[in-house]
């Protein structure tokens, strides 16, 4: 059942992880400087390690305001006040656990009829709005020295960047630590009283009941920080409060050291023992001692405009945010009562003799304490974590080495597919011009052989002339002679009409214009071979008195034919028959 | 520790840069002179120096850009420091275009001109050599950057001034030159005063960037 009844105490331990982690490493993993897994190991861990060292300080206060001694009762306040947090979170509205906790807590008092430590209670308020105040000075502080440090130094930028770099996550440690410290009382701290009364050995150190407590809370924060602090810690670093990284170091330091000097017990012995006041060990808000801290450093930098709405908002959150705890403490406390019939706390005022209740847990360890011996355990348990962090390393180092080997194949390969491209490219791009000059070698061969047999043809038919004049020659008679002259004149004139060499310059023609005609056909394929034939001449310019002599008709004919294509192609009467075959 | 070893190596590369950039413009200005003189042979040298600069520049400003990238190195600043660099580079780039120019179009250009211009290309390279201590004072002390800015205007300024003066010259008193000679004379004085216009960019530059760190 002590499980069960912790739950809402974890709860509130996992939300206070996954709001206040942002504080401490938001401009560090906003800005990338750190990675999120790193800050949020970090911070989880010394969460934890600040929460069990030191967070019985707070407790023992807030146990002072109001000790919850029945666990149902210590439920239903921490429930109630996780409620106003996620609330008045959702609503948008300036919050703190630390606020909540004690307005809840003053509602039990109500409830159960426990009177409030005026002083406590007063002690309490007067810590939360000097907290912010404290932060803005120390911030102030830190920031003129850093600044005149860093001046004195001349530190090289990229230099300055690796010390950054670690000063954030050593300041970051640190300022989880405080928090664990100072706000563990806000998610344990109603169950001190019920805290198991138990000591555990774990061989170099050992912890009672209520360090236990503390650790489970801790884990609960270091949960939230883990699971859901990375959004707002990208928001914080890039948007609401961007600071620079130097400005990030300060905030976050003097809010830690405010952290911490409102929770070391032994910081306040100290100040006790040179004769000073002691610290009141109360939890405060983390998040109202960042604004605090950011706007001492904007005093600082001549910044004017301090944000009066940021300063009204956490001004109506200390009086919001108990009222609303207490109230709604009040009345869950009384359904839990009255409707599951649970002892929410005594009845009676016995805030004086449980005042030290928390405090003296570990001190009151009498012989009913059970003991229990984790020394084997603990042991078994380092060396688990150390043999899993080891071998979880070397799988990572192992993933990253595939990762980069298997990018740098996947660019090899990109790379083989350009080069593949380009080289099939290039081929083809040589296999057409080798095409193309095969083709212009056949025709160059082609015109040889015809020049050739021209000239053996030219040659046997002047052989042939010059034989046949000589016959003629020696001819006596005259009509005989006349005769075979008539006949020469005839096969002269025949020889004229070149019909086998206009025939073979119009298949080259053709040939040469395949794409031509090909276009000129799909404007009418009713086009005849004579009519493509004139198209390509018009073409290539030649006149009419050539056309007629190539296509061995008069230059009238030649005319009529243009007319004839004219109308084939649908040309109108003023269009230009040239103009308009050229365009095709 | 790896983390100041991969510092180290950024902060040498970013010195050499500098250093690269520094001994840019001091081959330009000799190779400026060299072709005013007609001294060809040394011309020839200082156009392959120049060309040899440029392209160690080039490969610096990568590497840099690599290692700031690759070891995560000033997430905040990353992004000026690379614009610094790049505009940076600009002048080097500029500087060796303009030398090859005077290789490329062997202006013709008046003997009483060659003390005008050298003057002119000493003004552009003084405003650059006036910029690389800014640049370094950038990443040590950027409170001083702002002080010595203020040399590179007042050179920038004076190379403008000098660049009207030349021009005026040219167009109103040496009658004996052709229009497309003047025009050319021009061109070429208008290439010299980019120098220091880079120069200037990189200035404006370096100003919002001290601003910035100083915020």
């Amino acid at each position: 059942m002590f499980f069960f009844f912790i739950t809402s105490g974890l709860f509130l331990g996992w939300s206070l992880g996954a709001n206040d982690a942002a504080n401490i490493f938001g401009t560090a993993v906003g800005s990338k400087m750190i990675r999120f897994r790193t800050a949020a190991l970090v911070a989880g861990i010394f969460v934890i390690i600040g929460a069990t060292l030191q967070g019985s300080g707070t407790t023992t206060t807030l146990s002072q305001l109001g000790s919850v001694d029945a666990l149902p009762g210590a439920f239903t306040v921490a429930l109630s006040a996780s409620v106003v947090v996620f609330l008045m979170t959702k609503a948008l509205l300036p919050v703190s656990t630390t606020q909540a906790i004690v307005g809840a807590i003053i509602g039990w008092n109500l409830f159960t009829g426990h009177s409030t430590d005026v002083k406590i209670l007063s002690t309490i308020l007067a810590t939360w709005v000097i907290s912010p105040v404290i932060g803005a000075v120390f911030s102030a502080c830190f920031y003129i020295l850093l600044r005149a440090l860093l001046k004195k130094l001349q530190i090289h930028l990229v230099v300055l960047d690796v010390y950054i770099k670690w000063a954030l996550i050593i300041v970051g440690a640190f300022g989880a630590y405080s928090l664990g410290a100072n706000n563990i009382a806000n998610v344990m701290g109603v169950f001190a009283a019920s805290a198991p009364n138990v000591v555990i050995d774990m061989g170099i150190f050992r912890l009672d009941g209520l360090q236990v407590l503390f650790l489970l809370g801790g884990v609960a924060i270091a949960v939230g920080i883990l699971t859901y602090s990375k959004g707002l810690m990208m928001q914080v670093g890039n948007g609401i409060m961007a600071l620079s990284a130097e400005a990030a170091i300060v905030t976050v330091f003097s809010q830690a050291v405010v952290l911490f000097v409102f929770s070391s017990t032994a910081f306040s012995e100290f100040l006790q023992g040179i004769g000073l006041p002691p610290v009141p060990l109360v939890p405060v808000s983390s998040s109202q001692v960042i604004v605090g801290s950011i706007i001492g450093i904007g005093m600082i930098k001549g910044v004017n405009e301090i944000k009066f709405k940021t300063i009204k908002g956490i001004a109506y959150g200390w009086v919001l945010t108990p009222i609303a705890a207490g109230l709604l403490s009040f009345l869950a406390l009384f359904f839990v009562k009255n409707l599951f019939n649970l002892n929410v706390g005594t009845a009676v005022d016995v805030a004086g003799a449980t005042a030290d209740m928390a405090a003296t847990a570990g001190a009151a360890a009498s012989e009913t304490t059970r003991h229990i011996n984790l020394i084997w355990p603990g042991i078994s348990l380092l060396v688990l974590v150390v043999l899993s962090s080891v071998i979880t390393y070397s799988f990572s180092q192992q993933r990253k080495r595939l990762a980069t080997e298997k990018e740098l194949l996947e660019r090899e390969k990109e790379t083989n597919i350009a080069r593949q491209a380009l080289t099939d490219a290039g081929v083809r791009a040589a296999q057409t011009e080798n095409l193309h000059l095969q083709n212009e070698i056949e025709n160059k061969r082609r015109d040889l052989i015809n020049y050739a047999m021209n000239i053996v043809e030219q040659k046997e038919y002047f052989g042939k002339i010059a034989g046949t004049i000589k016959a003629i020659l020696s001819e006596k008679r005259s009509e005989s002679r006349d005769e075979k002259l008539r006949k020469l004149e005839l096969d002269i004139r025949q020889r004229m009409s070149f019909a086998d060499k206009v025939e073979d310059f119009n298949i080259r023609i053709e040939r040469m214009h395949k794409d031509f005609i090909g276009r000129l056909v799909q404007l009418n394929p009713d086009l005849s071979p004579n009519d493509i034939r004139l198209a390509v001449f018009l073409r290539l310019g030649i006149a009419s008195k050539e056309i007629a002599t190539l296509m061995n008709i008069s230059p009238k004919s030649v005319e009529i034919n243009r007319y004839r294509l004219r109308k084939k192609l649908g040309l109108d009467r003023g269009a230009n028959l040239t103009q308009f075959i050229n365009n095709i | 520790m790896a983390f100041f070893k991969n510092a180290t190596s950024v902060i040498n590369a970013i010195e050499t840069f500098f250093n690269t950039i520094d001994e840019g413009v001091l081959v330009f200005k000799e190779g400026v002179t060299n072709y005013l003189h007609g001294n060809q042979e040394a011309f020839n040298n200082n156009i392959a120096n120049m060309a040899k600069l440029e392209a160690d520049a080039d490969n610096l400003r990568r590497d840099i850009e690599n290692k700031l990238y690759a070891h995560s190195l000033m997430p905040q600043v990353r992004g000026d420091i690379l614009r610094l660099l790049e505009e940076m580079d600009n002048i080097i780039d500029t500087a060796k275009k303009n030398l090859f120019q005077f290789d490329v179009e062997v202006p013709n250009i008046p003997a009483e001109m060659n003390q005008d211009l050298i003057l002119l290309t000493d003004m552009c390279v003084s405003s650059v050599s006036a910029v690389i201590p800014a640049a370094r004072a950038y990443f040590r002390t950027p409170e001083t950057v702002k002080d010595q800015i203020h040399r590179v205007y007042f050179y920038e300024k004076e190379a403008d001034k000098l660049a009207d003066a030349i021009k005026r010259k040219v167009f109103r008193q040496m009658t004996g030159l052709r229009l497309s000679e003047k025009f050319h004379l021009r061109y070429f004085t208008l290439h010299i005063e980019t120098v220091s216009d880079t120069a200037e960019k990189v200035a404006d530059l370096l100003s919002i960037m001290a601003i910035k760190r100083s915020i």
